[in-house]
């Protein structure tokens, strides 16, 4: 038991430093959901549900933009993709746990989760209790999200107006693709998806995000394809 | 309606992270499958973050006296500076009050 507590608490610890911009950004997503007109619950609900930040935001956006449900679900699908590869990169240190814990494991898997507990997992191979770890850091974001979606709800119906809040999804979304404008290919997707979402801003059914972020990766893929090209 | 949208995203979500974790193994995954995965942000994010700083509330472009421009220039230069998300969303958000408020 002890054992266990102890790798929770460790998984807790290590991914504290993480926690830090998930506040504001807790705060601002119940702020924009109060904004764009959604119920308190009906914002928390995203939080609780669909409990993944730059998704909810689409979702919000999109549904109060009067999108089809079919593209805001679609639209909030893709956003969430990349977290194939988050399940799929820990599958080999966890798809011997029983189903219930594959469930839980999976509700809590966020991109800041899998960060600390990738590095963990792969020097702790052998500790067979080691999905404690996950759980801890897993459910210690979970946590601070709901608790900070419940404050942004709040401030949401103070705040006013004239401080331009919805400025700041724009910024979030700036913010978390620090670590990519230093690089040259990522940086060709970034500028082509951008200025393909304004081309395509008045497609049918607000259908721009699938269609530019779509048509993007497939030239991501043709860069690989060329990068390969060369290295031979 | 909304309520439906909202379960569904969240099925999808959580199906997204369970499948893989279950029956995806990356040790055994197509290395180009990966590799475009990682570009995920990179394509999608953008098409979130242009529209916000240059469609205006009637859906029109607007790039003539739109203080987010220049705000959104300067969080990402402190951003490739800092790499530091907080430090990102902090300046941007002073450099656009500075602009509208002084």
């Amino acid at each position: 038991m002890n054992k266990k507590l102890n790798l929770f608490l460790k998984g807790i610890v290590d991914v504290l430093p993480l926690l830090i911009p998930v506040v504001p950004f807790g705060i601002i997503l119940g702020a924009i959901g109060i904004e764009l007109g959604f119920t308190p619950l009906e914002t928390f609900a995203t939080s609780f549900i669909i409990f993944g930040g730059a998704s909810q935001i689409v979702f919000l956006q999109l549904f109060s933009g009067g999108a089809s449900s079919l593209i805001t679900i679609t639209s909030t699908f893709v956003v969430n993709s990349r977290h194939l590869l988050y399940g799929a990169s820990l599958s080999e240190y966890l798809n011997k746990l029983s189903l219930s814990w594959k469930i839980l494991l999976s509700y809590l898997l966020t991109d800041q989760a899998y960060a600390v507990s990738n590095i963990y997992f792969e020097k702790n191979k052998s500790n067979e209790l080691k999905h404690y770890y996950l759980l801890g850091s897993g459910f210690s974001l979970w946590f601070v999200w709901q608790i900070f979606t419940i404050v942004g709800i709040f401030l949401g119906s103070i705040v006013p107006e004239e401080l331009g809040l919805s400025y700041t999804i724009p910024l979030t979304f700036i913010s978390l693709l620090v670590g990519y404008f230093r690089k040259l290919d990522h940086l060709l997707i970034i500028l082509l998806s951008g200025c393909l979402s304004i081309a395509l801003y008045n497609a049918p059914l607000k259908s721009y995000i699938i269609l530019s972020s779509f048509t993007a990766l497939v030239v991501a893929f043709i860069l690989i394809l060329l990068k390969k090209e060369q290295n031979k | 309606m909304i309520w439906y949208g909202i379960i569904i995203s969240g099925i999808l979500n959580f199906l997204t992270k369970f499948l893989s974790l279950s029956y995806f193994d990356t040790s055994k995954m197509n290395p180009r499958v990966k590799q475009i995965l990682s570009y995920v942000p990179s394509a999608v994010f953008p098409a979130i973050i242009f529209p916000g700083i240059l469609i205006d509330a009637n859906g029109l472009i607007d790039l003539e006296n739109n203080p987010k421009i220049l705000a959104s220039i300067v969080a990402v230069i402190i951003g490739v500076l800092s790499k530091n998300i907080l430090a990102t969303i902090f300046a941007g958000l002073a450099a656009y009050w500075y602009l509208i408020f002084i």
